[in-house]
């Protein structure tokens, strides 16, 4: 069986059956972040706690990534094998708009106010062939 | 005490392969001085900055080591925003006569690639693709023309416009007029924006000469003055550049803040401005950039710029000079080229681009990574 390893802890829950979106709360003011962080950009507190974001959302803006990006862009691909990918922020329930890589990568797939959900899935190899887990987002029949 | 323009220097902005960016800051700061009457000895204090050509206070190298206060200024897209608001505080709180601000750039080819330790983020952020100011500006205009039915028309007759002014400006960069129908047909970058949508990174430098007000006399019969210079970086819950999140709060942009500021500052209102230069790294930047600057209202921009009402001719004059687009982005020396501009402008020496009815307040503006703003008023 392949290894996998997400690209980060603490950015999703893994292994999970159905992976969740980890960001932060604080428990002073009630603000969420993500990824998690121990201070609150918003009260300028510092007693934050780990929560689960979820795994739903709806589509705020969105782009395309047309050209193979430079580094710090890490990848497998090459020039030849790059295929364009869609960025967005996602609403999630609460609020909070996670940007997101999107598996859809044409504009007639995609729409402000789309129901969206979250994908874990491998987006590169490490050198000892272990799977590189990232987080993206694609569109669902399904609301948040 | 009141801060005067006495002096205005700039190395032409592109690409010139035989001269570092600190020589092009050089040639800027010689240019400058000349066109005050002046000789670097008699420069009090400097300050200048450059994101990828070096030291700026290297330039004594190349002008001469006199002794005097030299401050490096890096502050991303508003280095020479706050290089000159530096050198405005300077002379404003009396401590120094006359002095120069300057910003000077040599970027490689292609689109930025900052590294994310430098922003305070994770390295999987860069990895998976995320951190590429293309997407937030595209993701910022594709809400932004969602919220006010705003449509591709005026993201296209930005460019149109820029591309025009630039031909006609000898300094710029790109000085081939581009038609509506070329821009439009110009290759998706990043939807919804095009090719010709955006600007490159470029070469350049720009120099100023500022004194105190009450001895700009000395030097020209025509002193500028400098009535505003305002730096302001971002709130909780703006919709900023690199950002993995954005908050639930929804807050106004660091340009907002900047130009009520200024023109608190300088006691006038967005009503009395004639000529402006806003950041329009691309289109929609500059449409944006309109209505925070209080221009006009969000989602009027559609009407002004199909009325040509900011065309050199029209109500209010927007990036004269072919702006970031025309003109590309030397990251230290952008912000100072559009007080340049604005000066030439005020003085009546714009050539061809020259606005009519002798305009008398000036405005501009930057913005840039990551949610920082500056804004300066100029008056004759
Ligand atoms: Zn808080």
């Amino acid at each position: 069986m392949t290894n996998q390893r997400p690209i980060r802890e603490g950015l999703f829950t893994w292994p999970a059956e159905r992976p969740q979106l980890l960001g932060s709360r604080c428990r002073a003011c009630g603000e969420m972040a993500f990824p998690s962080q121990n201070d609150c950009r918003h009260c300028c507190g510092s007693d934050t706690e780990i929560v689960e974001l979820g795994d739903r959302g709806t589509l705020w803006t969105w782009t395309i990534q047309s050209f193979m990006p430079k580094s710090p862009y890490h990848s497998d691909e090459t020039p030849e094998t790059f295929r364009p990918y869609g960025v967005g922020y996602i609403e999630m329930p609460g609020g909070l708009r996670v940007e997101a890589r999107l598996k859809e990568n044409k504009p007639e797939e995609l729409a402000i106010g789309q129901a969206m959900s979250l994908s874990i899935e491998p987006f590169r190899r490490d050198e000892d062939g272990t799977e590189v887990l990232a987080f993206a987002f694609q569109r669902s029949e399904e609301n948040a | 005490m009141d801060v005067a323009i006495i002096g205005i220097g700039l190395h032409r902005f592109g690409r010139t392969e035989n001269m570092s960016g600190l020589q092009q800051g050089a040639a800027a700061v010689r240019s400058a001085l000349k066109d005050a009457g002046i000789e670097w000895p008699q420069v009090q204090f400097a300050v200048g900055g450059s994101q990828d050509a070096g030291n700026a206070d290297s330039l004594v190298n190349e002008l001469g080591l006199t002794g005097i206060q030299f401050t490096n200024v890096w502050n991303g897209c508003a280095t020479g925003g706050s290089a000159l608001h530096s050198a405005y505080s300077a002379i404003k709180s009396g401590e120094y006569d006359l002095g120069v601000a300057v910003g000077f750039d040599k970027h490689p080819r292609g689109a930025f690639n900052p590294k994310p330790g430098d922003w305070g983020l994770d390295d999987w952020y860069g990895e998976v693709g995320l951190m590429l100011t293309t997407q937030f500006f595209a993701m910022k205009i594709q809400r932004y023309m969602h919220d006010y039915g705003i449509s591709n028309d005026a993201l296209i007759r930005v460019a149109e416009k820029a591309f025009h002014n630039g031909s006609l400006n000898p300094d710029a960069w790109r000085t081939t007029a581009l038609s509506y129908e070329e821009i439009a047909a110009s290759p998706m970058i990043s939807e919804p924006l095009r090719k010709y949508m955006f600007c490159s990174p470029a070469e350049g430098g720009t120099a100023l000469v500022l004194c105190r007000a009450d001895r700009a006399h000395q030097y020209t019969r025509h002193p500028l003055f400098l009535k505003a210079a305002v730096v302001r970086t971002r709130y909780y819950g703006s919709f900023e550049v690199f950002s993995p999140a954005q908050a639930p709060a929804v807050n106004q942009s660091a340009t907002v803040t900047a130009s009520r500021d200024a023109f608190e500052l300088a006691g006038i209102g967005p009503e009395d401005v004639q000529v402006a230069q806003l950041q329009d790294t691309e289109s929609g930047a500059e449409i944006m950039h309109m209505a925070e600057n209080g221009f006009c209202q969000h989602g009027e921009q559609e009407k002004l710029l199909r009325e040509g009402a900011t065309r050199i001719d029209g109500r209010l004059p927007v990036n004269t000079d072919g702006g970031c687009l025309a003109n590309g982005e030397p990251v230290g020396a952008s912000g100072l080229r559009q007080v340049y501009e604005i000066c030439h402008q005020l003085r009546g020496s714009a050539g061809a681009r020259q606005v009519p009815g002798k305009p008398s307040v000036g405005y501009t503006h930057v913005y840039g990574a990551p949610g920082v703003s500056g804004v300066n008023i100029i008056t004759r």
